[in-house]
């Protein structure tokens, strides 16, 4: 494990492209394959599971060094994550000096971190300790965070392929669409995922191409353009899916790469009409048959979050695919073709589907309408209609453009509509963790009610930048009133703009409300507590005004 | 919690004071007498009738709050009566000429620690245990997170990352009075002859430690340097206020790097935006401030600075001591993250923006 410990100290070290790329580089180069690939999986994030909770790693170590809870609490506050804080308080333990441990990455992963899982009580208690007293210092927060799960390094996605790349001799893109659909670490994974083109192992049916993504737009960059290079659609306000259909299987996959089929079958259903070898980019929405727009993205989450789906919910919340982009036809990968090709291949292919066998099917399957824009000096009003039609904005994509891997600026923008806004009072500040543990940066806000008090309304973490969360974190400290654990009560004084994407009523929150991408967008200095909305102008925000 | 307002020491908006000696403590604000513990700014400030500190620090006192202030040295253990009270300044190990500061009267003794630390260090003198009824203690890194290791070992580690890159200058951002010299000590000591460059604020701060007889290696500002001299491979000091600041416009893609306590933390390695965090403190880590408190053997503890809370939660129910922390009025004066360290790091007087 010292070399996997020694790559992450690196990138968490430097800060530079070309340096991480390199370390990433020589890594695989030196590790053998199943190391290699168990590391592949873990800076992918695709490598999540907790083998034993952060709580009973905390309650070994507590034990173990006699230090009361609260302390721990304390210097968790300071730290921000329990796996670092256990590593650091290691020196408390008084453990007895131990050989040194070296094993392979692969082998804590397969063998050593399942084993301790699967013993109990004061037996993985001792086997934990032993593990502690023999691991080298940089390695004990690392073990820490594989066996608790909490196993993350700042490094992009687009870094690790570029090195496999270099070291495989491989595309980038190639290699990104090899790693789509899950990587189950072993060597013989990491063999075929390096393996050459001519080698011509066979895909996994499954398999879905990676996403091609928007940037925020850059208006002067597009105003330079011919409008009649591109493609303009709404903006739909679900999430991202591929809708893959071979050799009578069906996969749908959501942007996070979760298969998702179980929990929506009537697309399962569609998609058997689908011809063979099809793979649709589109995006997943709750759309009744009848309605003349998607149901929000309150009723999507319900979906999104069973498993099995009662008849009740289906009924009552259908889903829709609503198709962008044709990336596959006939088992021939389209990518390469210009959007304007692939539009018209996905027109005929949506149009030639034999009709649905029933009525509740109609619908199921959406195109995503081509919106007519006459010229620059038009986008704007056009993108003012997006929520009255459920969309949250505009798509746009260049007529010849390829179907690209990731985010490349230029080819495809997205433009948002303004997010809502509301002035709210500091309620409540807690810490945060890793790179702002220890300031105080997620905060509570608050509007006022009927009665003349602040109600908890939304919590937001972002929006000011480091100047202003230093200074905010000092004032903070300063009119805090009173302490609930990790919690400051502030003086309601200090009053934000705050921006959110949507609203929806809720019993679960004490406003009643729910609001959605809560952020900060400005601190109002200028403003007393006492001129901040009220729950009265939020309610005149809501989304349904069949709702108020 | 404030201190009992008949007793040896008080709470006043001053700061702590004793009435027997007529005295301040590290006073925030002019008094007509102030007792120095060292010469950090949260604790020496200007402004005031007299000053009376350790001899070893009154190069550096001279130089932060003027020369012609009226200062009584004092030798480490010498004790002198002040009023109706025996005064005596006693070896903090914090830096050069700091001091913990013991004052007796009525038959009562309160040691006021000041800053300070248990670990080796080259450029000042060692810390001396010292007994006393009541102890007013700091905090800093009061949590058990924090654990230091050797300094020449830390010290061994910046050696290597210098060496590391012999392309790039090497900046290592430390407080410019304590810590950088403390690293020019110990690089000394691990056999570093070559010259060090350093931010005018570092710079100094150099004469008093030579003078006092510190091993260092040689030093020069960068503006003595030819305009266009490499500074490829070469190792630079710069207060951390300088990370970022136009200075660094001289520097062609440098390695850059923190020593502080703070830097234990990956998150605040992380937040603070430098390369490498190297942890080195000057304060008292949890073990020493332990041991501190049992060193002194005192019926009374008020903790402050940092987490004054919960140490003296820790000292009241897991040790069974009376301890308090000395409240949040003093508190005020230095925010629970050391950004007075931070503050301290550039003496007054001495411009942050590019050196001389």
């Amino acid at each position: 494990m010292q070399l996997f410990a020694e790559l992450f100290e690196t990138l968490e070290h430097s800060g530079g492209t070309r340096a991480r790329v390199a370390a990433l580089g020589a890594f695989f180069r030196a590790a053998d394959l199943a190391d290699g690939a168990w590391a592949l999986a873990l800076l992918l994030g695709k490598r999540k599971r907790r083998l034993i909770t952060g709580r009973r790693l905390r309650q070994i170590c507590l034990e173990r060094s006699g230090l009361p809870e609260w302390l721990f609490e304390s210097c968790h506050a300071q730290v921000g994550d329990s796996a670092e804080t256990i590593a650091l308080l290691l020196p408390q333990l008084g453990l007895p000096p131990a050989p040194p441990l070296e094993l392979p990455l692969a082998t804590w992963m397969e063998t050593r971190l399942p084993a301790l899982a699967a013993l109990e009580g004061e037996a993985q208690a001792e086997a934990v300790l032993a593990i502690w007293a023999a691991l080298p210092d940089g390695q004990c927060f690392l073990f820490n965070k594989l066996l608790t799960g909490g196993f993350r390094v700042g490094v992009a996605a687009g870094l690790v392929t570029r090195a496999l790349a270099q070291v495989s001799g491989l595309e980038e893109a190639e290699l990104a669409h090899r790693l789509m659909g899950g990587f189950e670490p072993s060597a013989a994974a990491m063999e075929a995922l390096l393996a050459p083109l001519e080698a011509g192992a066979a895909a996994p049916i499954s398999r879905p191409y990676p996403f091609c993504l928007a940037s925020p737009l850059e208006a002067e960059r597009l105003a330079a353009t011919d409008p009649a290079g591109w493609q303009v659609e709404w903006k739909w306000d679900g999430i991202r899916a591929q809708l893959i259909r071979r050799s009578g299987q069906t996969f749908l996959w959501s942007r996070g790469e979760d298969l998702i089929n179980a929990s929506f079958p009537e697309l399962e259903g569609m998609a058997e009409r689908l011809p063979p070898g099809t793979v649709l980019d589109g995006e997943l929405t709750v759309w009744p048959a009848q309605a003349p727009q998607p149901a929000g993205f309150g009723p999507l989450q319900r979906r999104l979050g069973r498993q099995k789906p009662g008849a009740a919910l289906l009924r009552e919340w259908p889903a829709a695919f609503v198709a962008y982009d044709l990336l596959e036809r006939g088992g021939q990968d389209l990518r390469p073709e210009p959007l304007g090709r692939r539009r018209a291949a996905l027109e005929a292919l949506v149009q030639g589907l034999p009709p649905a066998a029933s009525t509740p099917a109609a619908g199921l399957l959406r195109l995503s309408p081509v919106l007519p824009l006459g010229g620059w000096q038009e986008l704007d009003a056009l993108r003012q209609q997006a929520r009255s039609v459920g969309a949250e904005g505009l798509m746009l994509k260049a007529l010849d453009s390829a179907y690209g891997v990731g985010r490349r600026r230029g080819l495809w923008w997205k433009h948002k509509l303004e997010p809502m806004e509301l002035d709210a009072v500091l309620l409540y500040a807690q810490a945060g963790s890793g790179r702002r543990a220890n300031l105080y940066t997620d905060y509570t806000f608050g509007l006022w009610d009927g009665e003349g008090r602040l109600v908890t309304f939304a919590k937001a973490y972002s929006g000011l930048d480091d100047g202003e969360i230093n200074e905010l974190d000092r004032w903070i400290r300063r009119h805090t009133t009173e302490r609930f654990g990790p919690v400051r009560a502030v003086e309601p004084l200090q009053v934000f703009t705050l921006g959110f994407e949507g609203l929806q009523r809720s019993s679960r929150h004490r406003s009643g409300l729910a609001v959605r991408f809560p952020r900060i967008l400005r601190w109002r200095r200028d403003r007393s507590a006492e001129s901040a909305d009220s729950l009265t102008s939020a309610l005149a925000l809501l989304e349904d005004p069949a709702a108020q | 919690m404030v201190l009992p307002g008949d007793g040896l020491i008080q709470l006043t908006t001053e700061g702590l004071y004793c009435p027997a000696a007529d005295a301040w403590i590290d006073p925030w604000r002019p008094v007509s007498r102030a007792l120095i513990t060292h010469g950090h700014a949260d604790h020496a400030r200007p402004g005031c009738g007299a000053y009376w500190a350790v001899a070893a620090g009154e190069g550096v006192l001279r130089q932060r709050l003027g020369a012609g202030i009226s200062l009584t040295g004092m030798g480490y253990g010498e004790e002198r009566r002040l009023g109706g009270a025996r005064v005596s300044f006693h070896s903090a190990g914090h830096v050069l000429g700091s001091a913990q500061i013991r004052i007796s009267a009525g038959g009562e003794t309160w040691l006021i620690s000041g800053d300070y630390k248990r670990d080796a260090d080259p450029s000042c003198a060692p810390f001396e245990p010292v007994t006393a009824d009541v102890l007013i203690t700091e905090a800093t890194f009061g949590l058990p997170i924090y654990r230091w290791r050797p300094g020449r070992q830390v010290a061994a580690e910046i050696l290597a990352w210098w060496r590391e890159a012999p392309q790039r200058p090497s900046l290592l951002f430390a407080y410019a009075f304590g810590k950088a010299q403390r690293l020019l000590a110990e690089l000394a000591a691990l056999g570093v002859e070559e010259e060090v460059l350093l931010h005018g604020a570092v710079q100094a701060l150099m004469a008093p430690y030579r003078s006092a007889g510190v091993v260092l290696p040689p030093t020069r500002t960068l503006g003595e340097l030819h305009r266009r001299e490499s500074l490829a491979g070469r190792l630079v000091i710069a207060p951390p206020s300088a990370h970022r600041s136009p200075w660094m416009k001289r520097f062609v893609s440098p390695q850059t790097a923190f020593v502080s306590g703070w830097m234990a933390v990956r998150g605040a390695r992380r937040r603070r935006g430098f390369e490498r965090g190297f942890a080195l403190s000057d304060h008292a880590d949890w073990d020493g401030l332990l041991r501190t408190v049992a060193d002194s053997g005192a019926r009374q503890v008020y903790v402050t600075h940092g987490n004054s809370e919960g140490l003296a939660r820790f000292l009241r129910e897991e040790q069974g001591l009376a301890a308090e922390p000395l409240g949040r009025a003093f508190e005020g004066q230095r925010n629970e993250q050391g950004e007075v360290e931070a503050a301290a790091m550039a003496p007054e007087g001495v411009p942050v923006g590019p050196s001389p």
